[in-house]
């Protein structure tokens, strides 16, 4: 009876575990993921942009690990100098539902590997490619566009507002703004 | 009989008192600008600091105290940008000259025409890219008028010279590396044959500098770094600063930790001046980088703080810190105004400038000896300047600590007052500065260097300070030390001041109102809505039909209007390093724009 007792707590506790299953191995700074991703919703003919996303996305924004690695990171590589704690600064705001270059965490990696006209540096080659999941995890966390449970609760630092975890459920409005370039004359 | 005679004696008394010797040596005389900036009025207005002196004043007074209540709007013009538009309409002769914030276009407008037609427009071009490396929105401080040129700079680090007349690309030099976070965005001072400009990017680990170019050719003639060896500073023989701290060798780089001052901010983005007669060039330097001066144990020279050089050589003359081993981002690029005054019964050639760091500084421009460092701005983070060392001093409970929050630091990182200039009016020899009222909680956090991205380190909210209110328009007193009269405004102020003969002084505040006031009484005597928050520099003019002109731009931004022009998010009080906080409310009030407003009377 003692047995079943403790082989079966040993089950649940081993279940437990394997939420939080993932690789302790970075990918190699080289190594790149390859979502077929589009930026737009419109399409040439009917039915919408093709696109083939893996799933991987997924992994990384409804894993409580991931994110609050990103959080870590996103302070490490600077993002908050550029987009403080999601509100903005010289760059764009990342907390609200407007999202220029599409606002999956698909297109979110792509944005950092790939930076983007307006200003946002490209990290391709300077942070692994696991990180740039990870930092586009915590990303979309600022929103609480990822799993309550495993969004960040309130950090050690000052506050500067809610945490992750308390805001609102949000959602992504692809192509919000119009970048400031485009606004040019001439 | 007797009482008859007493009240005759008075009355005489009070009719002779102006005229009175004895009162004539009690009182001095009052500030006055230097005979190089006290020149017959030309209506024009070439530079934006209207004369070398930077006293932002013109003679003309048609519109004055009695007329200014029935200014009205002569024409409009959309600069097509709506990013913060901080810089002064030039006019000369009979063109207007506006510049836009980044994309930098230069317009030129046909002021003989019925509603200033445009006459050309020149489109530098800057890279798209440069806007990620813009401290605080995409602003531009002003073209400047010489030699037939106007010259201006672009936020990806251009210099750029224009032929006034045709609009024509005269020379383009490129100095700085948007990749290493370096950008331009300041107003260049023209001195004989050299174009005078300075690099920005103080919170991305720039390592400042100024450059003086030939305004033939846009070739660097000389350039003097604000951190490093003396040799890159251009500290030889000839500098002799007043204060022993001051006095060394290489102070540039034993005042850091190891290597640091190669990412040790002193850039010089904000107001430049010349002394003719002196043959000095006067120049701020920027904050230390990184914000967090637990980085940067030192006294960090030669950041924040004023060098008056040769602009023949950019060897450096004298040297004062405002801020040493700076705690909160007190950048000292503010306006330095040139002007006489009597102290202690001598005639003195002073510098005047009010300091991010919350004090009204009076210098001795000759020789760097602050005469009078008078707080103009609540105060918890200093105590004051001991006059003997020149030293300022910091309240320890204020320091900052990593990882620890510490509240209630007034002035905040923008300082007491930032870049947008304050005027000095000849007539009533007061001078005008557009100011704050905020304090702060700042939390030093460890940085990391990466170039071409910030380098701050540090988490900062702001908000108002004693008495609710974020912005106040000052009359000051110089030679009594004190405020003459304030108007309180509900947001920060971020536009420039203009003073007139008219007895009139303009501002405009970030809600959108622009002002006009009585220059010694301070009331308001006109006030017009415009369509956009103004962080802008009023200029005055006399048009070709011999009637004064008022020039305004409006269009919210800057680091303080950031939350508008960038539509950033107030949930994060710690947006555009702590400003969203303070002007949360700021986009219920106004939206961006980008429009030039020109005033005259009927």
């Amino acid at each position: 009876m003692r047995t079943v007792l403790i082989l079966s707590l040993a089950a649940v506790v081993l279940a437990a575990c394997e939420r939080e299953d993932r690789d302790y191995r970075s990918n190699p700074v080289t190594a790149e993921t390859n979502e077929k991703i589009a930026l737009v919703p419109l399409s040439a003919g009917p039915g919408g942009p093709t696109e083939q996303r893996s799933g991987l996305g997924k992994d990384y924004e409804e894993n409580a690990y991931h994110i609050s690695q990103g959080q870590r990171l996103y302070t490490w590589f600077n993002c908050n100098g550029c987009h403080a704690n999601g509100g903005g600064d010289s760059g764009p705001a990342l907390m609200d539902d407007r999202w220029i270059y599409g606002g999956q965490i698909e297109n979110i990696v792509q944005t950092i590997r790939e930076g983007r006209p307006n200003g946002m540096p490209s990290f391709r080659g300077k942070i692994p490619d696991d990180q740039i999941w990870q930092i586009a995890a915590y990303i979309r966390s600022m929103g609480r566009n990822v799993p309550k449970p495993a969004a960040p609760s309130r950090k050690d630092d000052m506050s500067p507002g809610p945490a992750e975890q308390r805001r609102p459920p949000g959602e992504v409005i692809d192509g919000g703004q119009i970048p400031p370039s485009a606004q040019m004359p001439q | 009989m007797g009482g008859v005679r007493l009240a005759l004696v008075l009355a005489l008394s009070l009719i002779l008192q102006p005229a009175s010797p004895i009162l004539a040596q009690s009182t001095p005389p009052q500030p006055a600008a230097p005979s190089f900036a006290a020149t017959p009025e030309d209506g024009q207005w070439t530079i934006p600091q209207k004369n070398y002196a930077s006293t932002r004043y013109s003679d003309l007074s048609e519109i004055n105290t009695e007329t200014v209540k029935n200014l009205q709007v002569a024409f409009t013009f959309s600069t097509g940008v709506n990013k913060g538009q901080e810089s002064a309409p030039l006019v000369v002769g009979g063109t207007m000259y506006v510049l836009s914030p980044y994309p930098n276009i230069l317009y030129a407008l046909d002021l003989t025409q019925p509603g200033a037609p445009m006459k050309w427009q020149y489109n530098p071009k800057p890279a798209a890219a440069a806007q990620g490396v813009a401290c605080c929105d995409l602003v531009n401080r002003g073209p400047t008028f010489a030699n037939g040129r106007i010259v201006f700079t672009t936020l990806d680090a251009h210099v750029v010279a224009v032929n006034a007349e045709t609009g024509e690309e005269v020379w383009k030099t490129k100095l700085g590396d948007i990749n290493r976070g370096e950008t331009m965005t300041m107003a260049p001072l023209v001195v004989k044959d050299k174009v005078i400009v300075g690099i920005s990017g103080g919170e991305y680990g720039v390592r400042g500098w100024i450059q003086a170019l030939d305004i033939n050719s846009g070739q660097s003639v000389w350039k003097a770094y604000n951190t490093g060896p003396d040799q890159d500073v251009k500290i030889g023989p000839t500098f002799k600063p007043f204060y022993d701290s001051d006095k060394g060798k290489d102070l540039g780089v034993t005042t850091w930790p190891a290597d640091a001052w190669q990412q040790g901010g002193g850039t010089v983005w904000g107001w430049l001046s010349y002394d003719p007669d002196l043959n000095l060039l006067y120049h701020g330097t920027g904050n230390p980088g990184p914000w967090n001066p637990n980085q940067r144990p030192g006294d960090n020279k030669w950041t924040a703080g004023i060098f008056a050089r040769d602009p023949d050589t950019g060897e450096a003359r004298w040297f004062y810190q405002t801020a040493p081993h700076d705690l909160h981002d007190w950048d000292n690029i503010n306006e330095l105004i040139l002007l006489d005054m009597e102290w202690d019964g001598k005639p003195r050639k002073v510098l005047v400038h009010p300091g991010r760091t919350g004090f009204l500084y009076i210098i001795d421009r000759t020789t760097g000896e602050v005469l009078s460092a008078k707080p103009f701005h609540a105060l918890t983070a200093v105590t004051g300047v001991d006059l003997k060392t020149g030293r300022i001093a910091y309240n320890s409970e204020k320091e900052p600590v990593n990882n620890r929050v510490v509240r209630d630091i007034c002035p905040t990182a923008p300082g007491a007052k930032d870049w947008n200039p304050s005027a000095f009016s000849h007539k009533t020899g007061l001078l005008y500065i557009p100011h704050m009222n905020m304090c702060m909680d700042w939390e030093s956090v460890e940085p990391n260097y990466i170039a071409g991205t910030p380098y701050v380190g540090a988490e900062v909210r702001m908000y108002p300070g004693p008495g609710g209110h974020m912005g106040e328009f000052s009359a000051w007193d110089l030679q009594a030390g004190k405020e003459l009269w304030t108007i309180n405004e509900r947001f920060p102020l971020w536009s420039g001041a203009l003073a007139t003969a008219g007895d009139v002084v303009f501002y405009g505040t970030m809600e959108g109102w622009f002002k006009a006031v009585h220059a010694r009484t301070g009331e308001v005597l006109w006030q017009f809505k415009v369509d956009s928050g103004i962080i802008g520099q009023p200029t005055t003019y006399r048009g070709p039909d011999g009637k004064q002109y008022v020039a305004i731009l409006s269009g919210v931004g800057g680091w303080a209007g950031a939350i508008v022009s960038g539509d950033l998010d107030p949930r994060d009080s710690s947006a555009a390093k702590g400003f969203v906080n303070a002007v949360r409310d700021l986009k219920n009030v106004t939206t961006k724009g980008g429009t030039l407003y020109v005033f005259k009377l009927p």
